[in-house]
Formats: C-alpha cells, structure tokens, sequence
C-alpha cells in the first residue's frame, strides 16, 4: 500500500495515481493537478524548484489526507508533491479523492489541495525569463503587505 | 548543550549552510531565532515563521534541549 501523502523527485503519473484511489463502493472520483505555469505577478517564469522539508512535510501531509478521509467519508484520498526542478506544464501537485457521490469528492479535494499549499513546510522559488529568482511568498515577506 | 539548527529555503539562502550547531542555556525557539537573525541578518522577522522541534510542529516558546533539531519555517507556497 503506496501511502497516502508523499513527496516525489520524479515526473507525476495521474493515470497510475487516479488508480491508486479506484474503489468499488466509489460513485465519483475527483482529482486536481496544480501546474507550472509560465508567469507570476506579470513576470514570465522560466521554471521553479520546490524544496520540501520531508520529515514534517510527510507527517503532516498524511494527516491533511487522514483527516479529509474523516471528515468527508472518502473511500480513498492520495496526494502527491513534486520537490527539485520542474519545468513549465509539468505537474507539481496531485490531489485524487473517491466517494460514494460526487459532492463530498469535489469538497473535500479542494479542502485538501488548500491544507497543501497552506500549511506543508513546502518552498517554491520561481526562476525568472529575465534571469532573476525569488522565494515565492518571501522576496517581499519583511513587510506586512506580504501577508 | 546543543541544539542544531536546519536552514530551508530562504533562510538557508540567507545564512549560507544547511545546518547550524548552537550552544544553548534553556532558551526558547524564538529566542534561538533572535540570536540567529543577528548573526545571519534574515529579512524575516520572527512572526512571519513557524518552528519545528524534532520534527513537529510547535511554538516559538518551545524550551530547547540538548539534542533538539530546530527548524524555523518561512511562508510556505507549495502547490
């Protein structure tokens, strides 16, 4: 059994994850891929590199999935978080989640998708077509105006 | 006693190394931050962080301990 939240160095794969929530009882299944895209804040993005801290980040992240199994009945949940380079299009994140009907599937995938991005010690650095970077969320983060 | 501090992303930019040894005497977390910020001069004051001891998550008022890894986290912006 492949667990539930992880971290990956390798390019996401969403049919053989979409098959990791497969489920019988399951009338719906829902899934989400975050992508890299090619601007932020009008800048033109050249590519990133996330960098995860993996004892915690793996820890909590299987609580966030445990968690929405609970709260919304799921039959099954997995997310996954690229970490390392990416380049533009590729698939940095991957939420999939199956229940019995589709509501509490769409619910409960952007609950987690949202808990991901919020709360899991994870750092994009956005590498700029002009040839800067930035930690995202920290070049302005000495003012209040960041937040 | 020693506590080791682990540096991710800008703050691992902005201290120069992975990692960091410091000699403690029953301070907190926050206090750990204060005396790392006057040496590396981090752009992040100690309220935009979260702090992990031995990898979990806690506050800044955490007591260190000998042994104790220490990870203060910068706004994050996974997905």
């Amino acid at each position: 059994m492949m667990r539930a939240f992880r971290l990956s160095t390798d390019p996401l794969e969403p049919s053989s994850l979409s098959r990791e929530v497969a489920d019988r009882s399951s009338g719906g299944f829902v899934s989400f891929e975050g992508w890299v895209r090619d601007h932020h804040e009008g800048d033109a993005v050249d590519h990133l590199e996330y960098e995860a801290y993996p004892a915690l980040c793996e820890s909590a992240g299987a609580a966030i999935v445990e968690q929405a199994v609970e709260r919304f009945g799921l039959r099954r949940a997995v997310a996954v978080h690229r970490t390392g380079p990416l380049s533009i299009g590729e698939i940095a994140v991957w939420v999939g989640v199956s229940s019995d009907h589709r509501k509490e599937a769409f619910d409960a995938c952007e609950w987690i998708i949202d808990r991901i991005k919020h709360d899991l010690p994870i750092w994009k650095k956005e590498f700029l077509v002009d040839g800067g970077s930035r930690w995202v969320r920290c070049h302005a983060c000495s003012t209040k105006a960041a937040a | 006693m020693i506590a080791t501090t682990v540096w991710y992303s800008i703050l691992r930019d902005e201290a120069g190394r992975d990692e960091e040894p410091w000699e403690i005497h029953g301070e907190t977390a926050g206090h750990l931050y204060i005396r790392a910020s006057a040496r590396h001069s981090f752009s992040l004051p100690l309220e935009r962080l979260r702090v992990a001891v031995n990898d979990a998550f806690t506050d800044m008022d955490h007591p260190l301990r000998d042994g104790d890894k220490v990870v203060f986290i910068a706004p994050v912006g996974g997905g």
